[in-house]
């Protein structure tokens, strides 16, 4: 073996050995998180800090489903990401297909018009869409987290589905047309089923952006009973004697669709690891 | 004959585009129309819904920038006021440079802690799925979860930065209560913001690396080029298009930063923006004047303000970029 080589090797093992130690300090907050979640009350912020519970417990968990209201908040999170999730995938289809594959007076304004809302920064779009939901009676209710919530994602997915419907071959909605299909029944018929990629990684963006939303939440919500995962959470932190073990056993259940999700769908996220970035 | 042909339409015809030549056999315009109807008719309820709930707001919210608006009563047109009251606004000038001080220093960890990560990572060793997904799943964790994970490991007495740097290392001789120190707050969530993002960083440059060409590499390797050398004359200068991309899209999450310090700094102090408004960015300063203050005149007037400064310095990254040869 060459002097270079054996370099090489030591470079190597020193390289690896940093990858994961660099993964152990970047696992390390939710190692911390997990094991809090299953400590009881007076050991949260024990001095030294033990990563394994002693004595573990389930308290946490079982306090935050019956006592925390918190079964409430996982449900109007689910209500508003489930029905939020499926308007925004459907109509952005929708926008997505005309875009892609007809040419029709006002193409270029509209798709431009939804381009430009995309770059805005959302504080811009906040103040006014409050004024508007107060206007409409849609503030402090869950059918106005699911409008703004249908509307946050609606350009980013239209843009990114167009990009599926345009690359499909002609011939295929050519023969549909000679076949007398319309418009309708060539989307629903060819498009969308070849377009299931893309719906896939649209709706799995369009659920994690709601799953996870803050802002608009915490703007409109006055009444405890409306609380979404992420409020209700945030709740259960107290600037004073915080239970810390009930926050983290909340955050995990919150946590949990997520990560189901991620392992599951991995392949997807590199494909939109690109866009949607800039949100938080 | 040009102006003719455009005229005609054969111009556009002739235009090679993949998405037109569906409509192109139309023979009539009344024939057209007919067809395009149900095509009007798909793209109505998506179009409504974002007219009235994103073009409409913002509109809006633009003609409000100009008034007083509150939530009652009548507002007056102001003309430029609200732009001249935030340029001399002492609290708006704090929180732009503590917003440009949060950018820069989470950009630059991100792109040399995503580099370092995506380096690491572009080896061939077993665990190494696993270690990407372990790197990423910040990256999905929600704002909300991360943050209070932070205020629990920055806590003033018992936290584990603190056992860490004061009980255990010895490196700080008394316990620092992390988010409640003007001098340190905004850096301990910048941290957070650091730690988020790298896994995002790393994806982008790994997919970056993977344009470098291995034979180049077997070059220069060939040639005695050290390790350094490579990477510096090899690997950096096809990973140009990908740090201004980076560049860019940092920047503007960066100016974005809201969630974690609304979180973080309520927690801590019971103030969003404290201590001493020492964590108050751009967006938390907005916020608070539009909804606390219930100011969303001058509320909107400050956002337009903040979309003018991220435009102006994506504008710059990109000039600069362009000229340096990166992009």
């Amino acid at each position: 073996m060459t002097v270079v080589d054996r370099r090489g090797r030591v470079l190597r093992v020193l390289t690896v050995g940093l990858a994961f130690v660099f993964g152990v300090a970047m696992l390390l907050p939710f190692a911390f998180l997990v094991s809090t979640a299953f400590k009881e009350h007076a050991f949260v912020l024990e001095i030294p800090p033990r990563l394994i519970p002693d004595p573990p417990t389930l308290d946490n968990f079982t306090e935050a489903w019956s006592t925390g209201d918190f079964g409430r908040y996982f449900l109007n999170s689910a209500f508003v990401v489930t029905l939020s999730t499926i308007i925004s995938v459907s109509l952005s289809a929708m926008l997505g297909f005309c875009f892609a594959r007809f040419d029709f007076p006002g193409r270029r304004a509209m798709f431009g018009a939804l381009l430009f809302t995309m770059m805005v920064p959302g504080m811009v779009l906040l103040i006014p869409q409050f004024v508007l939901a107060r206007n409409l009676g849609l503030l402090n209710s869950l059918w106005g987290l699911v409008i703004v919530y249908s509307v946050m994602n609606l350009a980013l997915n239209t843009f990114l589905l167009r990009g599926f419907f345009a690359a499909m071959p002609q011939e295929l909605f050519d023969a549909a047309q000679v076949d007398g299909a319309g418009v309708w029944t060539s989307f629903r018929t060819i498009a969308l089923p070849l377009a299931k990629p893309g719906l896939a990684t649209v709706t799995i963006f369009s659920f994690l952006a709601a799953w996870d939303e803050f802002t608009w939440a915490i703007t409109t919500l006055s009444d405890s009973d409306l609380y979404t995962l992420p409020i209700g959470i945030r709740l259960l932190q107290r600037s004073q004697s915080t239970e810390w073990g009930l926050v983290f056993a909340a955050s995990l259940i919150a946590l949990l669709p997520v990560l189901v999700i991620f392992v599951a769908l991995q392949r997807h996220f590199v494909a939109g690891a690109f866009v949607g970035a800039t949100k938080g | 004959m040009m102006g003719m042909s455009r005229r005609l339409g054969v111009a556009r015809a002739r235009r090679p585009s993949p998405s037109r030549p569906a409509l192109a056999s139309a023979s009539s315009r009344s024939e057209r129309a007919r067809r395009l109807l149900p095509v009007y008719g798909l793209l109505l309820p998506g179009m409504l819904l974002y007219g009235v709930w994103a073009a409409f707001p913002l509109l809006q919210s633009f003609v409000m920038s100009f008034t007083d608006w509150k939530l009652r009563g009548e507002s007056t047109f102001l003309g430029l006021d609200n732009y001249t009251r935030a340029l001399a606004d002492p609290m708006f000038w704090k929180a732009l440079s503590t917003t440009v001080g949060y950018t820069v220093v989470t950009v630059v960890g991100q792109l040399l802690l995503g580099l370092g990560a995506a380096l690491l990572l572009d080896q061939r060793f077993r665990g190494r799925g696993l270690l990407r997904l372990v790197y990423y799943l910040p990256v999905i964790t929600s704002w909300v979860i991360v943050s209070l994970i932070f205020v629990w490991l920055y806590n003033g007495q018992n936290g584990v930065l603190n056992w860490l740097l004061h009980d255990t290392l010895g490196v700080i001789g008394t316990d620092v209560a992390w988010l409640a120190e003007p001098a340190t707050a905004i850096w301990a969530i910048a941290v957070l913001g650091i730690w988020k993002g790298i896994g995002w960083s790393m994806v982008v440059f790994l997919a970056g690396l993977s344009s470098v060409p291995v034979e180049l590499h077997e070059a220069a390797a060939m040639d005695g080029a050290s390790r350094w050398a490579r990477f510096r004359n090899v690997t950096l200068p096809f990973l140009r298009p990908t740090v201004t991309f980076l560049l860019i899209v940092l920047t503007i999450g960066g100016f974005s930063a809201f969630i974690s310090i609304f979180v973080m700094s309520s927690a801590a102090t019971g103030t969003i923006g404290g201590p001493l408004n020492g964590t108050d960015v751009l967006l938390t300063y907005t916020w608070k004047q539009a909804f606390a203050e219930i100011d969303l005149g001058y509320g909107a007037a400050l956002s337009f303000l903040l979309a003018l400064v991220i435009g102006a310095v994506s504008i710059v990254e990109l000039r600069v970029a362009r000229r340096e040869g990166l992009a």
